[in-house]
């Protein structure tokens, strides 16, 4: 490998195999236990043996059946190309990374040098840890390893931000994902003679959404497939939950971070939010969820009216967007069939009789034309005569489609949940080998210019390193010239420099420092201090 | 002697009001009188009470609890909650209002009070039953609250030293149009709406619903909105009690006249869902199968055809289908090397490896096969119920599960129905108003009914089945189990006890 390697940490043993025996080794007897726990290893096949799980915290069903379901579900559907995303057209189209060799992104020896080299240790400990020095915020906090061969381990724990890097060089997972602080070390919940003592204590408020749920509005792309043109629907998605968390809400730290593949995570990581239990994330979550119903389930919107603050002001969000980006772009109704589908969502049966009559001869009519023709129609005297209130009812509707097509589709049941896990920034997606990089929302020319597709990759990053070091590593050099490159051979002279400085990671991890900048200060300001002594006074 | 036992417990309790309302530190103070109807049960009870009354007092409030909870599953709607509940109210929990001309007024509360109490040592133990204690005391209580008259609920309310902020009229005019959404003026009615401000957390199930206008943290709470306040300020405070009666529990174990008595309470007190074990839904003589649930499927509830369907169609289902299925064909008796074999050939398009390691720890997880000790020892999940199955996790977009009276719009819901064979114009038009008026369980009964009109009258005719055993089913098991009975009546010659049902 051309990466040369200034860490001091350790150098890892080879092989998944090993990783793992040595996983359990170091952590002692009930580590090693626990890897063969049915809860650490909930994804673990039917081998698993269950009588040796003994004393360990009960595992909720729903969970289970949740993970399942995650990022990998329909396994059969996934693209066959995904071990070697680079050679995926449908993936990563206009990579400009993806230059590359062909290296799977969760290769071994790639995933070592990226946690080595260019993963944001020191900015995620500040960001977990809301102080420089190490707190129970971090020590407590459970991590969860997806390793190389898919095992899965939970309940990881780790003092400082360094002994979590080493144990990630260790065992090199494929990605791992991040819990909630617990009362207790996670570690020694089973030496706990109460289990009660091992319970959640608090977690960022976290929001999912993904393209899928998309799939019967866009005509773009389908499953895990995206582009810019559908990538649209997330950017009105986070501009409408982030409006929604800061001014309703009052929040104030808002991590937008690109999922790796095809959605968004958002983090709400105030204090306030973090120290939420269920039921008020069960609040939060209900407040925010409008698109409802099973695939049976008709009409997906259904709004009482007058609508709620919060569903005008989305509205206003969300209309121009609906113009261009759904009905220009994605032009949903251009065929019969489709078209059948608006009419459905459309109260009155006299104006439909119309709509239908005048589609009929031009069936191709684009979308924009169509939902035009809709207020031409009515006003010409296409509405029921009898009914008075047919113009109201025929707004309201129209309302509810731009919203049906517009409003953000949330996977809910992640929000719900304060003990739900979910994927670190920065982690690589090992289908796609993208970074999953944090989303600038400061500035709405920011969020609207972000383009999933130009996302580094973790290939790419490692490539503009070998070239920032002077050719050392020879194959890569014919990519000289190219503009990220020149770019970063501008700046030349700082040894001090960070290794992800001299990549196109640079900007990602600066606006994530400082994010935790802004969230540590409000986590030392008195009055936030004072509330948490107080706090603990009344515990006993 | 009883006396004692509260004392015990009493610094805790203490510790756990708010340090700035000095006049609850003195637990004497609210002893002797009863200024109000209603109670938030702030302080317990010190004055001494018999064993006798200690023990009939808690049966009484628990029966009371009991129906309520019955109601709630039977999902009536308040009205008709409060219809049904009011002769057993009544006669075993009385409690009448200030403006009653009742000598009994003191008793009444008193024994409200104690039963109260005593109720919140027995279930304080465990976290499932503490979550359903404050579910029913909540229903209890707001049931009490709106029967209350103005006044006296004024006078409550004032006296519980809430601190709501109310909302000044330069607020008002900066937030018009926002709040004229929440709470629109009514044609005739020009007295102003009234305005409270908290934290949103205080209010979450209105938050939720999108009853409150939102800013920046605030609620802004309607005038009308103010039960739902109280309620919620209700129940938060009693789940913050009773997580410190819990921590307290051990301390009474010392005294073994009542360690009985609070056992016996709490066993009493067992979750309808939990009666459907495997031993009391199955049914005796019938083959139980993976082969044969194809065949079996014509006795499921819709709710369960309809996941079968899209099984077959699909050769998959979502997570909490798998779940919600998994649980219900384990209740009627499939074991669990037969359901895994079901799961396994219904899942026809993946591969072995990718059933073992994707599914197949699920299934031996719901049935207690594998996972922490208290689910192996606890054999799993229990099948879920109708009031579990529509109320929570309701299914999103490309989900099954659920209810599909109450989650498919009317069209799909008709297609299902006319897809197992219903399409008779008056029951469906039956099954349109139920869903209409949210009656989701009588639709299901309905079409029970229909379905198993030949059988229900012979079993009726020939007295096999009793008044109890004819009652509205609230369980899908219990549907399967009375379909799969009614239908076999006279196929084997069983005897009246083999196919005896529970009441
Ligand atoms: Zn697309």
């Amino acid at each position: 490998m051309p990466h040369s390697v200034t860490s001091d940490a350790p150098t890892p043993p080879n092989g998944t195999d090993s990783t793992m025996t040595d996983a359990t080794a170091q952590n002692g007897d009930s580590q090693a236990a626990s890897a063969r726990n049915p809860d650490d290893v909930a994804m673990a096949g039917a081998d698993t043996d269950a009588s040796n799980g003994e004393g360990s915290k009960e595992v909720k069903l729903e969970e289970l059946f949740a993970d399942v379901d995650s990022d990998d579900e329909f396994p059969s559907s996934r693209p066959a190309e995904q071990k070697t995303p680079s050679s995926s057209s449908l993936e990563t189209p206009s990579s400009p990374e993806n230059n590359g060799p062909s290296l799977s992104a969760s290769d071994p020896e790639l995933m070592r040098t990226f946690y080595q080299r260019l993963f944001p240790w020191r900015q995620l400990f500040q960001w977990l840890n809301h102080s420089p020095t190490p707190t129970n915020d971090f020590g407590h906090r459970e991590f969860a390893f997806t390793l190389q061969n898919d095992a899965y381990l939970r309940y990881q724990s780790f003092p400082t931000a360094d002994l979590l890097r080493k144990d990630v060089l260790r065992l090199l997972p494929s990605r791992f994902e991040i819990g909630p602080v617990y009362s207790t070390n996670p570690r020694d919940r089973k030496t706990l003679r109460n289990s009660a003592a091992f319970k959640p204590l608090s977690k960022e408020l976290c929001f999912d959404i993904d393209l899928t749920d998309y799939d019967e509005i866009r005509t773009c792309c389908d499953k895990a497939n995206i582009c810019d043109s559908c990538w649209r629907f997330m950017v009105m998605a986070i501009k409408v939950l982030d409006a929604a968390l800061r001014e309703d809400f009052g929040f104030r730290h808002i991590l937008w971070v690109y999922s790796g593949r095809r959605g968004a995570h958002a983090w709400v990581c105030d204090k306030k939010a973090r120290t939420m239990d269920d039921q008020k994330r069960r609040a939060i979550a209900g407040y925010l969820e409008v698109v409802k119903g099973s695939s049976q389930g008709g009409k997906k919107v259904n709004l009482r009216r007058p609508l709620h603050p919060h569903l005008s002001r989305s509205l206003d969000i969300l209309a121009p967007h609906f113009q261009t980006d759904v009905l220009a772009e994605q032009d949903p109704w251009a065929s019969e069939e489709r078209s059948d589908k608006l009419l459905a969502l459309l109260p009155d049966k006299n104006l439909n009789a119309s709509l239908g009559a005048k589609w009929a001869s031009s069936p191709e009519r684009a979308s924009t034309a169509k939902w035009a023709d809709i207020d031409v129609v009515a006003k010409a005297g296409g509405l029921a005569k009898d009914q008075a209130d047919a113009p109201r009812r025929l707004l309201e509707a129209k309302q509810d489609i731009v919203l049906e097509y517009t409003y953000p589709r949330l996977d809910i049941e992640v929000s719900k949940k304060l003990n739900h896990l979910l994927k670190s920034p920065f982690v690589v997606h090992p289908g796609t080998g993208r970074v999953c990089v944090p989303i600038d929302t400061r500035d709405p020319d920011a969020l609207d210019a972000f383009s999933p597709l130009g996302v580094p990759t973790v290939q790419g990053l490692l490539a503009e390193i070998d070239r920032w070091s002077g050719g050392g590593g020879g194959g890569d050099d014919e990519n000289d010239g190219d503009e990220a490159g020149a770019e970063v051979k501008q700046e030349a002279g700082a040894k001090s420099m960070q290794d992800w400085e001299k990549t196109s990671l640079k900007p990602y991890v600066e606006y994530f420092r400082s994010f935790v900048v802004g969230l540590m200060k409000d986590e030392r300001d008195p009055r936030v201090k004072r509330e948490r002594e107080e706090d603990g006074s009344m515990e006993f | 002697m009883l006396r004692s036992d509260y004392n015990r417990i009493d610094p805790k309790r203490r510790a756990n009001l708010d340090h700035r309302k000095k006049q609850f530190a003195d637990p004497a103070y609210k002893d002797t009188t009863y200024p109000h109807r209603l109670n938030f049960y702030a302080v317990p009870p010190t004055a001494d009470i018999t064993l006798e009354q200690f023990e009939q007092w808690a049966i009484d409030r628990l029966r009371v609890l009991a129906e309520l909870e019955a109601c709630s599953f039977r999902n009536k709607s308040p009205a008709e909650t409060a219809t049904h509940m009011e002769p057993l109210i009544k006669k075993y929990l009385p409690l009448e209002s200030n403006s009653s001309s009742s000598t009994q007024l003191s008793a009444q509360r008193q024994k409200d009070h104690y039963s109260h109490f005593i109720l919140r040592l027995a279930f304080a133990s465990t976290e499932d039953l503490r979550r359903r204690f404050s579910r029913v005391e909540t229903m209890l209580f707001r049931l009490r609250f709106n029967e209350e008259n103005s006044k006296e609920r004024k006078d409550f309310i004032n006296n519980l030293s809430l601190d709501w902020e109310e909302v000044s009229t330069e607020e008002r005019a900066e937030y018009a149009a926002q709040l004229a959404a929440l709470a629109p003026f009514r044609k005739g009615v020009q007295e102003e709406e009234s305005w409270f401000k908290v934290d949103w957390e205080r209010v979450p199930d209105l938050v939720e619903t999108r009853r409150v206008f939102l800013k920046a943290g605030k609620a802004y709470v309607p005038s009308k909105e103010q039960t739902s306040m109280v309620v919620a300020e209700f129940t938060q405070r009693l789940e913050r009690a009773l997580e410190l009666t819990a921590r307290a529990l051990p301390r009474l174990d010392e005294d073994d006249r009542l360690t009985p008595i609070l056992d016996h309470l709490s066993k009493n007190f067992v979750t309808p869902d939990a009666s459907y074990s495997s031993s009391t839904s199955s049914v005796p003589g019938a083959d139980i199968s993976a082969r044969n649930i194809d065949a079996l499927s014509a006795s499921f509830p819709l709710c369960m055809q309809s996941l079968h369907k899209s099984l077959r169609r699909d050769s998959h289902l979502k997570h909490f289908g798998r779940l919600q299925y998994t649980l219900f064909l384990k209740g009627i008796g499939l074991n669990l090397e037969e359901c895994l074999v079901f799961w396994r050939s219904s899942f026809n398009k993946i591969t072995d490896d990718q059933f073992n390691k994707d599914y197949r720890y699920n299934v031996r997880h719901s049935y207690g096969d594998v996972g922490g000790d208290s689910n192996r020892r606890g054999g799993g999940y229990s099948p879920f119920s109708c009031q579990k199955i529509l109320t929570e996790h309701p299914p999103g977009p490309g989900e099954t599960h659920g209810c599909p009276y109450r989650h498919f719009n009317l069209d799909n819901l008709t297609a299902l129905l006319q897809g197992v064979g219903i399409s008779d114009g008056a029951v469906l038009r039956g099954v349109k108003e139920d869903k209409e008026n949210q009656k989701f369980h009588m639709a299901c009964n309905r079409v029970f009914e229909y379905v198993h009109k030949k059988e229900l009258k012979r079993a009726k005719d020939e007295g096999v089945m009793t008044s109890a055993q004819l009652e509205t089913i609230v369980h899908p098991n219990e549907y399967f189990k009375r379909s799969y009975l009614l239908k076999n009546l006279g196929k084997e010659t069983t005897k009246t006890e083999d196919i005896k049902m529970e009441g």
